[in-house]
């Protein structure tokens, strides 16, 4: 255990968070503060920072209960407005996911394809209180004999409503460039040939797992903020690699962490979960995230102040080298010059294009900070940790982080 | 996908026969009707909006012009759905007029529609579909 000249537990910071005396500021603001005062006298002065991030994160998806039938029915095909969910569950549980494209949607026949209407698109109107219809066929059996319901569903009318999402929160990510002579449409947005834009996709010193690079506190059972209401992390998520390399301030130069999260999708809002259509890609999701980073010692205070200009993102032809998974990377850029608007590649200025919203990434952290200081919100303290860079336990996905 | 905003006027020869039918069925265009009227001639007078695949609409438009109809095209008018949009940025990386583009340092985006030329590059590349193409009312 390090010696630490500021020593503060969960239930301290829970306590004044009760009593509205907690010191709450965002993870941008927490810079400034950090840079003025140094590291302990911060870590002793600010008890909890707010972190932000507002991007589509396609690994998203919601488990759904629509309540049973008269007579009953054991659902094993499912659509909601057209998108199929999956059905293999018990009788009405189903789980929409975000990327699931309307059942005959033209995909990229007609290319880039639109991708109108998908499953974070249902999802999204579930959380605007619009009725979704739904359409369930079964084979029948003697305890449930219906094989066919049709009927619209609310989220207030179905039984549970869960937002459950295998993989978010990515701890960096690609800044994406084209070096091929056509335009293309990806997940990482339209890229112009001959490296005609760059485009980047988190909100940097603001992102939740760049304040925790080594997930000291951001862990299993973590009290969250999702989609507008409370959320939980619960696992490390899918493809969490924190054996990636890192820089000499500890953080991953490349997609690394990643977070499995779920919340209570009936108090969630419109506002933080935007069903997307990628252009020539598919249907996504946009969510709304912010974790809450305690500061429990001066070692935290010294993470949450690193900074856009410490930050780098890896480039990534996206014209060659990511659709054959060759895992080459033409350089790093920080998210300073990123979000300056200008980047350069061999001697070219590129304009650089966010693709997450800092906008509504500052929002996030700052709602989340209100809702601390007005004593709505305690920390939860993880009951287990993700696995750090320390141990890795991860199945290698080729050279693809996506 | 391209879209555009058409008045068609059909001769009294035309009037009677399916060629908006044809245009649907044969040419898989999606119309969007704004106006229809026929006047005491005879004659029709069709405001619709017409879209699909660009290669698609050339083919239908070249349809309607040798089955005897007289097409104009009104002028569209691009607006932004504030309602809609969530500030990414994403426009900005196809906008060629700079009509969208990112305040900084808060990186909210902008849209200037005194530079916007109409061109519609942003409509299907906003993931939130948040830029709309409108009937330009004054152009009718
Ligand atoms: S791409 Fe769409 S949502 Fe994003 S800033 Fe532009 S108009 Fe707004
Ligand atoms: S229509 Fe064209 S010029 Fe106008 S905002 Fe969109 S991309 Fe820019």
């Amino acid at each position: 255990m390090a010696n630490y000249q500021v020593n503060k537990t969960y239930q301290e910071i829970n306590e004044k968070i009760k009593k509205g005396q907690a010191v709450v500021v965002t993870a941008e603001e927490i810079i400034d503060i950090v840079r003025r005062k140094g590291e302990a006298e911060a870590a002793r002065t600010v008890d909890v920072v707010t972190t932000g991030t507002f991007s589509p994160m396609c690994s998203s998806g919601a488990i759904i209960n629509f309540g049973h039938t008269k007579p009953p029915i054991k659902a094993s095909k499912v659509w909601l407005n057209n998108v199929p969910a999956y059905a293999g569950l018990a009788a009405v549980d189903v789980y929409i996911g975000a990327t699931e494209p309307t059942e005959d949607d033209p995909l990229n026949k007609v290319y880039p394809g639109e991708f109108k209407y998908g499953g974070g698109h249902v999802i999204q109107d579930l959380v605007a209180g619009k009725a979704v219809h739904l359409v369930a066929e079964a084979y029948g059996t003697d305890c449930y004999p219906n094989k066919r319901v049709e009927k619209d569903i609310t989220l207030k009318g179905v039984v549970n409503a869960v937002l459950f999402n295998p993989r978010n929160c990515y701890q960096n990510y690609n800044c994406a460039v084209n070096l091929s002579n056509r335009t293309i449409y990806t997940y990482m947005g339209p890229l112009r040939p001959r490296a005609g834009n760059a485009n980047f996709c988190t909100s940097g010193q603001l992102s939740p797992l760049f304040n925790d690079p080594y997930y000291r506190t951001i862990g299993i059972g973590t009290r969250i903020f999702l989609g507008g209401a409370v959320g939980y992390v619960c696992f490390p998520g899918t493809q969490h690699n924190p054996g990636k390399p890192r820089g000499e301030n500890g953080v991953p130069l490349g997609p690394a962490g990643t977070l499995m999260v779920l919340g209570d999708l009936k108090k969630m809002s419109p506002r933080y979960l935007v069903g997307v259509s990628l252009l020539g890609y598919g249907c996504s999701l946009t969510v709304g995230m912010g974790i809450p980073i305690p500061m429990l010692n001066e070692d935290i205070a010294h993470y949450v102040a690193i900074s856009d200009d410490q930050l780098l993102a890896p480039i990534v032809d996206y014209g060659h080298d990511y659709p054959a998974a060759t895992g080459r990377i033409l350089g790093q850029v920080s998210y300073a010059q990123l979000k300056s608007g200008k980047m350069n590649l061999d001697g070219q200025e590129i304009p650089t294009v966010p693709l997450s919203s800092l906008v509504r990434a500052r929002e996030v952290a700052q709602l989340l900070k209100e809702w601390i200081e007005k004593g709505q919100f305690l920390l939860g303290e993880p009951v287990d940790m993700l696995p750090g860079s320390e141990e890795v336990h991860c199945v290698r996905t080729g050279s693809r982080d996506s | 996908m391209h879209a555009e905003m058409l008045v068609l006027q059909f001769s009294r020869e035309v009037v009677d026969q399916p060629i908006i039918y044809r245009l649907v069925k044969d040419f898989s265009l999606e119309f969007n009707l704004l106006k229809a009227a026929i006047n005491p001639r005879q004659e029709g007078l069709i405001v619709m909006e017409l879209r699909g695949h660009p290669k698609d609409f050339r083919r239908g438009l070249k349809y309607l012009r040798e089955s005897g109809v007289k097409v104009k095209k009104v002028a569209g008018e691009v607006r932004r759905n504030e309602d809609l949009c969530y500030q990414c940025g994403t426009c900005t990386a196809v906008c060629p007029s700079g009509a969208l583009h990112i305040e900084r340092p808060d990186m909210a985006v902008v849209f200037d529609a005194a530079r916007c030329s109409a061109c519609e590059l942003c409509c299907p590349v906003c993931p939130a579909r948040a830029m709309e193409v409108k009937l330009n009312r004054s152009a009718l």
